[in-house]
């Protein structure tokens, strides 16, 4: 008999205001966690949904308030302190608090580091002028709406998806836009080659212009942007320009606490990183993932809910959902992109569906079995895949493809 | 203003009040109530805020749209009274609802 009782938490501190630390106090309210908590951010808004951000609220569709995670009175009512505008300088594992810029020293039971990422950029003169710019918060965001509009020239850097949401949104506001990205096709790293090559024609249709497998050669213009210019000679005159080219896990504060990282922060299925106490989730976190066997850095809503149930569950003794196939969307023009699942050793892509009614749905295949589905303007082709993915169920390319064979009877 | 009453599967009765003119989803996140998890926001992407109604309660709560029916239908959740709760919009004529949520969501 184990007499042991297990200490029960009675201060958790959150660092991160984003998705995930918003998620995980509601979470962990929801599980009866009755001790006080602590949501510290640096922006100076609370939590909000981020992936408007290059969609409606650049329109103008969504208020602030619109995009807020919860509404003003939750923290208060939920009984959550919420710090804005707060820098965690430091952690001390070993006396279990976080100083604080304001010079505060917050002591934690558990501490759950939920501080995301922050844009890449790139290693160019004059990619320090006031109008080239990155889209990570709201501020950037809000920065960004300033510079789009008829007649406007925006030039963006990279084709993947910040760069090709902002370019449908700018074209929609009247701005001209080229997109500049340096492999021979968009998405590369994580779409398809049909679903790339859809989406550039569709773009193109609306307007937008591409340079890819570009090399870049200069940011031309002394106080300001004024053009991007290729090895090859073209040059793309702008009044701004936007450089999308990924994200790096923000794992500084971690590192300095002796929190081990390795592209992210280091945890393990529970979420916990190498130093007791301390958990890590959202775009930050590198967990191993139990439908794939290895460890994943996954930057997407659907991830950071899933890992802040998971430490709700665990801080809380309660026994945790099991694993779910990772999944993204995206929405460009009225196109509505939904991915699930991760294309890993994949030996057979299908595509299902006819890509000039701009409708349809690719599926990969590993020995028979979906191993992910993206799907344009498709939803049930994904909600279809995600089952398949999750079922293993076997199936041929032909079924696949046979418009014939309704998906109801491919999921059965 | 509606009141709406959300069962959790175990029977937990959340009774909250949900302003006209805004989801059941909205109201739910906006309280707390565990269960609707709403990934996306109300964007109609993730299926994760599913309820069940009280089929007395179907006429008023509106039909669903062709997206919504196609979304549940592979959520495995064809029946009649499974609803988006992001698609269901709190009115007068809410006022006293009563909605099942899931075990889990999706």
């Amino acid at each position: 008999m184990n007499l042991e009782i297990p200490e029960t938490p009675r201060r958790i501190v959150v660092v991160g205001g984003g998705h995930g630390g918003g998620a995980v106090v509601g979470f962990l309210r929801q599980y009866g966690f009755a001790g006080t908590i602590t949501l510290i951010g640096e922006e100076p808004v609370a939590p909000y949904h981020r992936p408007p951000l290059s969609k409606a609220w650049l329109k103008g569709d969504v208020t602030v308030d619109g995009l807020a995670l919860k509404p003003g009175p939750f923290y208060s009512e939920q009984n959550v302190e919420l710090r804005l505008c707060v820098r965690v300088e430091s952690i001390d594992p070993a006396a279990r608090c976080v100083a604080l810029a304001t010079g505060e020293r917050l002591p934690y039971d558990e501490l759950i580091l939920a501080t995301g990422a922050y844009p890449r950029t790139l290693p160019l003169p004059g990619a320090g002028h006031h109008n080239v710019m990155t889209l990570r918060n709201l501020a950037d965001a809000e920065k960004l709406r300033g510079a789009l509009g008829p007649g406007k020239r925006l030039a963006i850097i990279g084709g993947g998806y910040v760069g090709l949401e902002c370019a449908a949104t700018a074209r929609a506001l009247g701005a001209e836009v080229v997109v500049i990205e340096k492999a021979p096709r968009l998405l590369e790293r994580v779409a398809s080659v049909p679903i790339s090559a859809f989406l550039q024609r569709y773009h193109e249709r609306h307007g937008v212009g591409f340079a890819l497998a570009a090399n870049i050669e200069a940011i031309e213009g002394t106080d300001r942007a004024e053009a991007v210019r290729l090895a090859d000679g073209r040059r793309f005159p702008c009044d701004a320009l936007l450089i999308g080219v990924g994200a790096a896990p923000a794992i500084a504060l971690a590192a300095a606490a002796g929190i081990a990282c390795n592209d992210g922060i280091t945890v393990d299925d529970d979420c916990r990183t190498s130093v007791p106490h301390v958990f890590a989730l959202g775009d930050v976190a590198k967990r191993p993932h139990p439908l794939y066997q290895r460890a994943l850095r996954l930057e997407s809503v659907p991830s950071s809910m899933e890992q802040a149930k998971r430490v709700a569950a665990v801080i809380t003794g309660r026994e945790p959902a099991h694993a779910e196939v990772p999944w993204f969307w995206s929405d460009q023009y009225d196109l509505k992109l939904q991915i699930a699942g991760l294309p890993f050793d994949a030996d057979e892509l299908v595509v299902r569906g006819d890509p000039e009614a701009d409708k349809f749905a690719v599926f990969h295949l590993r020995d028979g079995r979906v191993v992910t589905v993206e799907a344009i303007s498709a939803p049930p082709e994904f909600f279809a895949g995600k089952k398949l993915i999750a079922s293993g169920k076997v199936l041929t390319a032909a079924q696949l493809a046979d418009l014939a064979v309704p998906l109801t009877e491919l999921i059965a | 203003m509606a009141k709406i009453t959300f069962i959790e599967h175990d029977g937990t009765p959340h009774c909250i009040e949900v302003a006209d003119g805004t989801s059941l989803m909205q109201g739910a996140v906006s309280h707390n109530v565990p269960g609707i998890e709403a990934d996306c926001g109300g964007a109609m992407t993730c299926g994760t805020c599913l309820v069940s109604i009280p089929p007395e309660w179907l006429e008023k709560a509106g039909r669903r749209s062709d997206e919504e029916a196609q979304m549940l239908q592979f959520l495995g959740c064809a029946a009649d009274n499974v609803r988006l709760s992001c698609q269901l919009i709190a009115s007068p004529d809410l006022d006293g609802l009563c909605v099942h949520v899931p075990e889990s969501q999706g």
